[in-house]
């Protein structure tokens, strides 16, 4: 049985919420932004109005303020945010529990199997929950209908604000192939760039291509491409409060000024490495490889890894191991902009576990044991009631909580 | 502009929640005499979105919103 799945896109979900709030702002160019004295200083959304002047998602707030001088920038309230996208999402359990979010903004809900139940087409029930949304939320949303996923995400880019877009078999020739293969999930930079040296530059070309020869030149990547790009996508909706399984617990942050030396790093990477701590404390789990990603006022970055003998949970440790990494990789020949450790290979904690012949097994239980203390004491009286000496060294550096401020995280397509 | 008032709730037994009157700034209690609608809805006139009274107050018909947990009037549109 074909499937039919909608693909819901809030338009400029932040600028939009913003202007429904603020009826002043509806006529001006207006941007949500991040903290410029923070160096958070990007555009994270826009309204209609200011895509005019050609304001682009992810550039920098003055490149922004060039363009339109007369650009509103505000700053982002997350929880508004949040409560809206919460409310919209109650509005697509009127129709399917198969909803899966991709971010804040975007959803993908299963129809197929109660489509029956509302005697409609499936472009008029996107268009009933577009109306929905105008109506009891306030904002407009652009909807992809098709047989699978991809198509789908496609559908809801292909006209907006405020559409439905039905990609069939039938017309999936005139309107996805056309389109330049970037528009592809998953086709970045690097990977158009292979595309287009097999001569690749639309999604048809990728569909018409030998799926073989795309394995052999971008493996594995290669068939999931050629799959998403002729409708081959498989991928099931998942069901509302799926929840994946975790494969890595990680923390970064852009830093309120630049990184020059060791020591600058060290201050941020014992707070990542003390986040990354508590939070794999109260999943349960450890991990046996930690992992830094640097990048630098260039914007360019790399990772690095290392693998350890005895899974861990300690601050100490996890950021010890990062240390090591920066101080063998990192030349500081251009000074870091941002930093971020991960944990993985994890495994479930356990209370039973081989110890190590030379090693004091009592100081890491003591160890233990004082973390567990120190979240204990932060949670009731805040981050900063305890803390390392090293964090006074630089207040600026040291003065955030990666653990409470990041609420909204990044998603992946695959989540099996 | 969005502004807030205070009003008189009777909150039910059942959970249930009716607005019964409108205390406005200037001191004045207008009494609720009919609640002909409730539905969600997003106010663009004033700026936001909540569940939505369609209120008969002293024969004249006006939105009441309940956002979260405070109450606002849908200025006349003029």
């Amino acid at each position: 049985m074909e499937r039919i799945i909608l693909h819901c896109d809030l338009n400029n979900f932040y600028a939009s919420v913003e202007c429904l709030h603020h009826p002043e702002y509806r006529n001006v160019p207006l941007a949500v932004g991040g903290d410029v004295e923070k160096r958070h200083g990007i555009i994270l959304a826009k309204n209609q109005l200011a895509k005019k002047y050609e304001i682009k998602t992810g550039e920098a707030l003055w490149q922004a303020l060039q363009k339109c001088p007369d650009l509103l920038i505000v700053k982002p309230n997350f929880s508004l945010y949040l409560r809206f996208s919460r409310l919209v999402k109650t509005i697509y359990q009127d129709y399917t529990d198969q909803i899966e979010s991709f971010g804040i903004d975007e959803c993908w809900l299963d129809v197929t199997h109660t489509l029956h139940l509302f005697k409609m087409t499936p472009k008029e029930l996107a268009d009933t929950i577009r109306q929905r949304i105008k109506e009891e939320v306030g904002i407009t949303a652009s909807i992809g209908v098709s047989f699978n996923k991809v198509f789908a995400k496609l559908g809801s880019d292909y006209r907006k604000p405020d559409a439905t877009t039905v990609i069939t078999r039938e017309n999936m020739e005139q309107i996805v192939y056309p389109l330049p293969v970037s528009d592809l999930l998953y086709v970045g930079r690097a990977t158009k760039e292979k595309l287009y040296t097999l001569g690749i530059r639309t999604i048809g070309d990728c569909a018409r291509f030998d799926v073989q020869i795309l394995k052999r030149r971008l493996g594995k990547w290669g068939e999931y491409l050629w799959r998403f790009a002729s409708g081959e996508d498989t991928s099931p909706v998942l069901v509302r409060g799926y929840e994946p399984q975790v494969k890595s617990i990680g923390n970064s942050t852009t830093a309120p000024k630049d990184l020059k030396n060791l020591d600058d790093v060290r201050i941020i990477a014992y707070i990542l490495a003390e986040s990354v701590a508590a939070r794999l404390k109260e999943a349960h789990l450890m991990a046996f490889t930690i992992a830094i990603g640097v990048r630098d006022v260039e914007l360019k970055g790399f990772t690095r890894q290392i693998k350890m003998d005895e899974a861990t949970q300690l601050s100490d440790t996890i950021a010890e191991a990062a240390l090591d990494l920066f101080a063998k990789h990192v030349d500081f020949e251009l000074p870091l902009r941002s930093i971020g450790i991960k944990a993985s290979d994890l495994i479930v904690e356990r209370n039973l576990e081989q110890i190590n012949l030379f090693e004091d097994p009592f100081l890491k239980q003591k160890k233990m044991n004082l973390e567990v203390t120190i979240e204990k004491i932060r949670e009731r009286y805040g981050f900063q009631a305890v803390q390392r000496c090293l964090m006074l060294q630089d207040t600026l550096l040291s003065g955030f909580n990666p653990k409470q401020d990041h609420v909204i995280f990044p998603e992946s397509y695959f989540k099996g | 502009m969005k502004t807030y008032v205070d009003v008189i709730i009777l909150n039910s037994k059942e959970g249930k929640i009716k607005p019964l009157a409108i205390l406005w700034h200037n001191g004045i209690k207008y009494s609720i005499d009919k609640i002909s609608q409730i539905t969600r809805a997003a106010s663009t006139i004033s700026g936001g979105t909540g569940i939505r009274y369609t209120c008969t107050i002293q024969g004249q018909s006006r939105y009441l919103y309940h956002e979260e947990d405070r109450w606002f009037i849908e200025k006349k549109e003029y």
